[in-house]
């Protein structure tokens, strides 16, 4: 009985997952280009509720997904302009892309409440392997069981951790994230390559906010996100910004967001509310470990010019 | 991007046609003018390179040669004039413009991503990187490299782990592996131990002997006359003279870079008092955790100014600190009054009576956010009437403020908006304003001046003779030697954390003081 519940638990934190895991990928690109984006939530709002609408009039995911990146992706340029080429302080024009893009989602879900729910059902959210795989015992609901954007999830993870460290492209994305001065001295535009990376961890975004609401909730409701943008951010601190770990990461935060219905289930009962603290209390956790051990924290710690914008001939 | 292209193939076409030519002219500069915020860092200035020279530039703090270097080196655009690289005349947008021009500076700070590996650090963003290089590839090329040119460092240790002068080697290392020609050292020897400028002069004089050109800034004499085959002296931004190291002289060299007679001012005579601040053996340690003040004692009388010469980062910042409470004494004490504050806190020494007027006056002489009542409080606000208890008296504060800023004569105050708003001039008033007020015994004034306007000079220096006259001890931190001379009653000239020489403002001629500014010791005669 017990170990059901606990699969089952880690099945469903597979889920809800899945868009921190693609949101947080997309905010690890950009902050290691030196940008932080602290719009997430907005993003995943903004693109998600356009992705949503798309599946509804059409029956193709794909679409729909590719449209909510996109339009997440418009979102981050707005902030990618504001940061990089204004130079405006990056939390607030962060903190300002969560509001616009609640808003604009807010907008768009009070147009047409009855359109943005399912008339049909979506093919594509049909687990991708036959039955017979999915039924083998553990390996079955674990690995077999998911539709295929938690493979796609799973193939990005690998190509982000490949791209960051492992190519030309990534090395020179993340001296633009540690020393912008010293990229620009051998040829690497700072600013495009911020530009790029941050409409890429917009697109990231998009991506997870269109699969919350179309694959796993299937409607939109106001502030469906629910703080799920917030959490993002935290994954990619707890991650250390690296992909594997973020994979991982993505799942016990999704294990602790579902900690709640699963305890009930067994008959224990801690309120919701603290459970949901949990994954920011552990990302505090992890800072404090990183921080205390200086062979870590050269490793694992944040982006050296996260945050600052870079100027050529200030002096 | 076709002009791109045919840039690189000149600069290609360059290098083999310089082969061979020693002697022949690299890069000339002509009629450079740059300004910034309406001040001109450089005017006018002329430059020439030959191939296969060590070539000094020489001058003080704010001469202009990092400028010069920065416009060679394509990182600020020049407002006029013109550059010529190997005859050509050429338009550098960017420092990888110039570079892929042949053209690379060792900046004062590096250009290593420091948590990068050596290898990765070469590899970044040059062109023959392949997209999926292994680390171990990398490595091996750099392993090559190093050797090649007797630049040897472990390729796959992390940049963090490298002492400065490695680190250096790095960084001239991967301009090498770029190509470079032209190399531009902005005071490589600044961040060096003896040894490993040593070895640093060797690969100066190696990459010379190939054919490559070097420009090696420094405002060190001796060094100067050691390595170089040419040397010319900035001043003010502009080009003084450029002389062959065999017609040079360190004594001709340092009126060159001093310039101006320095004349003594009449100034009121008055006998000192008892000494009221006394340091005795201090020493310090600087944010790298070199040791930056060396056994410095210093004595300060009351109606007595001190002024400590020498060249910008010798240890300066760092006595002034000390002093002020605001860095860790690793030995020797200080006495306020009588009173032992070697392990006192700001406010404690603040409460005996020691002011100061730190030398970033934006950044920590104010709160530059805040308007000028709050600022002018910040030492004053703990007492009546300015506050009582816990409660702040806005009035008594704007009161207040009315009141410096007619005493002081701080100009275009706007109340209520904030204080960064003030030109330098008038922060700098605003500060001896705030801390002249508060009746210090001792003030310790750092770069009191640095960068301003002749009239806000003239008013500042004025305050501080008052000062003295008032019967404050006062220690002046300065790089303007005209300064220096006008108001000290004393001259202490501090090179390399040491006081290399104690002068009567009478003795201090410009050769003497520039000589011992740099670190060159002066016989008693």
């Amino acid at each position: 009985m017990n170990e059901s519940v606990i699969l089952l638990s880690i099945v469903s934190a597979v889920g809800i997952g899945t868009p921190i895991l693609l949101a947080g990928l997309g905010e690890m690109y950009t902050e290691h280009s030196g940008v932080m984006n602290l719009g997430i939530e907005g993003m995943m709002l903004g693109g998600g509720v356009v992705g949503f609408w798309v599946s509804t009039q059409h029956t193709s995911l794909p679409l729909a997904l590719a449209v909510g990146a996109a339009v997440g992706a418009l979102f981050a340029l707005v902030h990618a302009f504001l940061a990089v080429t204004l130079r405006v302080n990056q939390i607030v024009s962060g903190l300002a892309l969560v509001i616009t893009g609640t808003g604009f989602a807010a907008f768009i879900g009070s147009l047409n409440d009855s359109a943005l729910t399912y008339e049909r059902p979506l093919s594509s959210f049909e687990p991708v392997f036959g039955e017979g795989m999915r039924d083998l015992p553990l390996v079955g609901p674990l690995v077999f069981g998911h539709d295929w954007v938690v493979y796609l999830s799973w193939v990005l993870v690998a190509a982000s951790a490949f791209w960051l460290f492992r190519t030309r492209w990534g090395l020179s994305l993340r001296a633009v994230g540690e020393d912008p001065a010293a990229a620009d001295t051998v040829g690497i535009s700072v600013t495009a390559t911020r530009y790029i990376y941050t409409m890429v961890g917009g697109a990231g975004a998009g991506l997870g906010g269109t699969y919350l609401i179309a694959g796993i909730f299937s409607n939109y409701q106001h502030g469906i996100t629910a703080g799920l943008g917030w959490i993002a951010f935290a994954l990619v601190i707890f991650a250390g910004w690296r992909p594997w770990r973020a994979l991982a990461a993505a799942y016990i935060f999704g294990v602790l967001r579902n900690l709640g219905f699963s305890l009930q289930i067994i008959g224990v009962d801690i309120p919701a509310d603290f459970l949901n603290a949990l994954p920011f209390v552990l990302t505090i956790a992890a800072l404090i470990l990183i921080s205390a051990r200086s062979s870590a924290a050269r490793k694992y710690s944040a982006p050296s010019a996260l945050a600052v914008p870079y100027s050529r001939e200030s002096r | 991007m076709p002009l791109d292209r045919a840039g690189a193939a000149g600069a290609a076409a360059q290098i083999d046609r310089s082969d061979g030519r020693l002697g022949g002219e690299a890069a000339r500069l002509t009629s450079i003018t740059k300004s910034f915020y309406g001040q001109a860092a450089n005017e006018d200035v002329d430059f020439d390179l030959r191939w296969g020279e060590i070539h000094a530039l020489l001058g003080e703090n704010g001469a202009g040669k990092s400028t010069l270097c920065s416009v060679l080196a394509g990182l600020y655009h020049p407002d006029s004039g013109e550059i010529r690289l190997d005859g050509e005349q050429v338009e550098l947008r960017s420092p990888h413009h110039a570079l892929e021009q042949g053209v690379g500076m060792v900046y004062q700070h590096f250009r290593l991503v420091e948590r990068f590996t050596v290898a990765e650090n070469l590899a970044l963003g040059h062109p023959d990187t392949k997209v999926l290089a292994s680390r171990k590839e990398l490595e091996r090329q750099v392993a090559e490299l190093g050797r090649r040119y007797g630049l040897e460092a472990a390729p796959e240790a992390g940049v963090w782990q490298l002492s400065v002068g490695e680190q250096q080697r790095v960084e001239i290392l991967k301009l090498l592996h770029r190509g470079v020609r032209i190399l531009i050292l902005d005071e490589p020897t600044a961040v060096l131990t003896p040894q490993e400028a040593r070895s640093l002069f060797a690969t100066m004089r190696a990459l010379a002997d190939e054919g490559r050109a070097i420009i090696f800034v420094s405002h060190k004499l001796d060094e100067v006359m050691e390595v170089s085959d040419r040397v010319s002296v900035l001043r003010d931004g502009r080009m003084v003279g450029s002389m062959e190291i065999a017609e040079a002289d360190p004594a001709r060299l340092a009126r060159m870079m001093v310039g101006r007679d320095l004349a003594v001012p009449d100034r009121p005579r008055i006998e000192a008092g008892a000494p009221v601040l006394s340091i005795t053996g201090l020493t310090a340690a600087g944010d790298r955790g070199i040791e930056a003040v060396r056994n410095v004692d210093i004595e300060v009388r009351a109606s007595q100014i001190v002024g400590v010469a020498g060249v910008a980062g010798n240890g300066q910042r760092e006595l002034a600190e000390a002093i002020a409470g605001l860095r860790r004494i690793e030995h020797g004490q200080i006495f306020l009054g009588g009173v032992d504050i070697t392990r006192a806190s700001p406010r404690q020494r603040i409460r005996l009576g020691l002011g100061f007027v730190p030398e970033d006056r934006m950044r920590t002489g104010m709160a530059g956010g805040l308007p000028l009542p709050a600022n002018l409080a910040l030492k004053a606000y703990r007492r009546p009437p300015l506050s009582r208890g816990p409660l702040l008296s806005k009035r008594a504060m704007d009161d207040r403020a009315r009141r410096l800023e007619h005493r002081f004569d701080i100009r275009g105050v706007r109340w209520g908006l904030p204080t960064s708003l003030l030109s330098g001039g008038n922060i700098q008033r605003a500060i001896l304003a705030r801390e002249l007020s508060a009746g210090p015994k001792v003030l310790v004034a750092a770069a009191p001046t640095r960068g301003l306007d002749v009239a806000a000079i003239q008013a500042i220096r004025r305050l501080l003779l008052e000062e003295r006259e008032a019967g404050t001890a006062i220690l002046m931190i300065s790089e303007d030697l005209e300064e220096i001379m006008e108001l000290s009653d004393e001259i202490v000239v501090l090179y390399e954390g040491r006081i290399m020489g104690r002068l009567e403002p009478g003795q201090a001629s410009p050769e003497v003081l520039g000589m011992l500014m740099a670190g060159r010791t002066v016989d008693p005669a």
